[in-house]
């Protein structure tokens, strides 16, 4: 009843007023009296009066996607090689610890938003493949002695089993250049089954409820505009029991650190980025909205306010890098 | 003694020039400076505030990719722009006390395809500038839009004295009679670094002969390299020439007033 109630005043929601922050009902027993009245920005429809930061800019809300989109649009092709410059291959390490957290099974569904060149979607079928194997392998090494009986199963269940198949990535993105190289890059390695490429925007996903078992969105959720929006879309496409987990730059800790990570960002990655892409401002923007993203403290308050639960941060090379993880219930 | 170092690399990381107004102009050329639409941060359109660790870094990282892949013309742009800013204070004083070039540095020219009107230079009689230079661009398939915009030189005027530099390039293989194969270039180079004395010029002086087949080296090293340098050197600077205002003057006479000699081997526009 509880669950049905929600449901019910969710999509209520949705139907008025897009932008309207929910905070999430506390224990399930009570869901109708709990939820405060949220702030009234959403009520102008004026969306030119309301500003954002565009990097250490300030821009309309309305313009930020589009300039978003245009940065993108510049870096795609050199995006691979760019991140291998600017963080000497550690983006890679990164990814691989994130797929490490997420422990994928052979069968998940994987919605990878923000995917862009498809890294992790990529490291997530190889991840789960590599499961797969070793779930043969131990099978195998389990069925040494079979007897008639086994082997006879053993052929009614070999036509059902199709583990890789099973797993399904979609990586998703606004930016169609983005999805473009990635889809060149799967070709290029020779992965098409088990992947989509599908453009849409986080804030407005294009699938239905309760269709993902993971949702990932990695280095892409500080360029949304509206970050809560995504988080809201985020806990919508997932199924019950399914995972958020989101790869951002945050808060560096230690102050020394943080120093020299400032002095490196400022000084070096523009300059990396007119030398390696010929250009040097979508990379200035770059580091200037690392700076403007809420720290690992805040965003896991954005997260639980989206109404996810047992929400958690690990950070990553010092607090370069966060990883943060909710549950849907 | 550490507050002092600190300090200095406080200097160092802090930019040097601070416009905090935003300057907002009509936009009558379309330049790459996709993230401003008639408004711009900084001293002129397409202006990229650096420190000069960064100046520094822009120079042995453009260096290092112009070396690896000469085509890449945006690297050698900021080589130039990064290293060259002696060479253009000298340049700038040579065409203040020129008075065609003084007159230059009042109307800022331009040269490019929205204002040179092209029909009507190639319609010109032969032997005359215009015509020349109209020959050139379709001989050797270039178009003077080509040249990427000033970025990194901290003052306006210079940045300025850059661009023209850069748009002149092409007028000067005409006068200079070389197509635009890698013998021509390294010899219009070899011109340049006896001329304005750019950093950029002086490394692409020496380092293009790397690139050169035997024949064509020795053909540098004995008639062609030695022509280019010693007019380069004899020669009125070639900035400070109004070119917009000489289209129907005759190539001859243009290369007589500058003091250069016509070239001793003809280069013809073969493909590299």
């Amino acid at each position: 009843m509880a669950a049905s109630m929600r449901l019910l005043f969710r999509r209520g929601i949705r139907l008025s007023h897009r932008n309207v922050n929910v905070t999430a009902a506390g224990a399930p027993g009570q869901p109708a009296g709990c939820w405060e009245p949220p702030s009234c920005r959403c009520f102008s429809e004026a969306a030119g009066d309301r500003s954002t930061h565009f990097g250490f800019e300030t821009v309309p809300e309305t313009e930020k996607a589009k300039r978003v989109y245009k940065v993108f649009e510049n870096v795609a092709q050199k995006y691979d090689t760019m991140n291998d410059a600017m963080s000497l291959g550690v983006h890679r390490l990164w990814k691989d610890t994130l797929l490490h957290v997420m422990h994928p099974q052979p069968g998940v569904r994987l919605l990878d938003v923000a995917g862009g060149t498809g890294d992790i979607s990529l490291r997530f079928l190889e991840y789960v493949c590599f499961q797969q194997e070793r779930r043969k392998r131990r099978a195998a090494r389990s069925m040494q002695a079979p007897s008639w009986q086994d082997i006879s199963n053993n052929y009614s269940t070999e036509e059902e089993e199709d583990g890789p198949q099973e797993s399904r990535a979609v990586v998703c993105d606004i930016n169609k250049e983005m999805l473009r190289v990635g889809k060149q890059k799967a070709d290029g390695l020779g992965i098409s089954a088990g992947l989509s490429w599908v453009v849409g925007d986080a804030e407005e996903l294009p699938f239905d409820d309760d269709q993902f078992d993971i949702y990932t969105i990695a280095f892409g959720i500080r360029n949304v505009t509206h970050i809560d929006q995504a988080l809201q879309e985020a806990l919508r496409v997932l199924k019950p029991g399914g995972r958020f987990m989101c790869l951002e730059f945050s808060k560096v800790t230690n102050p020394v650190l943080a120093r020299l990570y400032d002095a490196y960002s400022f000084q070096m990655i523009p300059v990396l980025g007119e030398v390696i892409a010929g250009d040097w401002k979508s990379y200035q923007y770059l580091v200037e909205s690392i700076r403007k993203f809420p720290d690992q403290e805040d965003f896991k308050g954005m997260i639980e306010d989206a109404g996810f639960y047992s929400v958690k941060y690990y950070n990553l090379t010092g607090g370069v890098v966060a990883l943060h993880s909710g549950f849907k219930l | 003694m550490w507050l002092s170092f600190s300090r200095s690399v406080q200097r160092l990381i802090q930019p040097q020039y601070v416009l905090l107004s935003k300057v907002c102009v009509h936009k009558v050329h379309s330049s790459r400076t996709r993230f401003t639409d008639g408004c711009y941060d900084g001293l002129y359109p397409g202006h990229i505030h650096t420190t000069p660790i960064q100046k520094a870094l822009l120079a042995v990282g453009s260096g290092v990719a112009a070396l690896q892949n000469p085509y890449r013309h945006d690297m050698v742009a900021v080589l130039g722009e990064t290293t060259g800013h002696l060479a253009l204070i000298n340049l700038r004083e040579k065409m203040r006390n020129d008075p065609e070039g003084y007159t230059i540095l009042t109307e800022r020219p331009r040269i490019r395809l929205s204002t040179l009107n092209l029909s009507e230079m190639s319609s010109l009689p032969d032997g005359s500038f215009g015509r020349e230079y109209c020959r050139f661009l379709e001989d050797n398939h270039v178009t003077p839009d080509s040249r990427a915009d000033v970025k990194y030189v901290d003052n306006e005027e210079l940045a300025y004295v850059m661009q023209r530099y850069r748009e002149v390039h092409d007028l000067l293989h005409t006068l200079l009679g070389m197509p635009t194969n890698m013998l021509g270039e390294v010899a219009v180079k070899w011109f340049e670094a006896a001329q304005t004395g750019l950093p950029m010029c002086t490394l692409g002086a020496v380092l293009g002969p790397l690139r050169l087949n035997p024949s064509r080296l020795q053909q540098l090293f004995t008639s062609l390299g030695p022509w280019a340098l010693h007019n380069g050197r004899r020669a009125r600077c070639v900035l400070s020439i109004f070119y917009e205002r000489r289209w129907e003057q005759n190539i001859e006479d243009l290369r007589q007033e500058l003091n250069i000699e016509p070239p001793p081997v003809i280069l013809s526009a073969t493909k590299k």
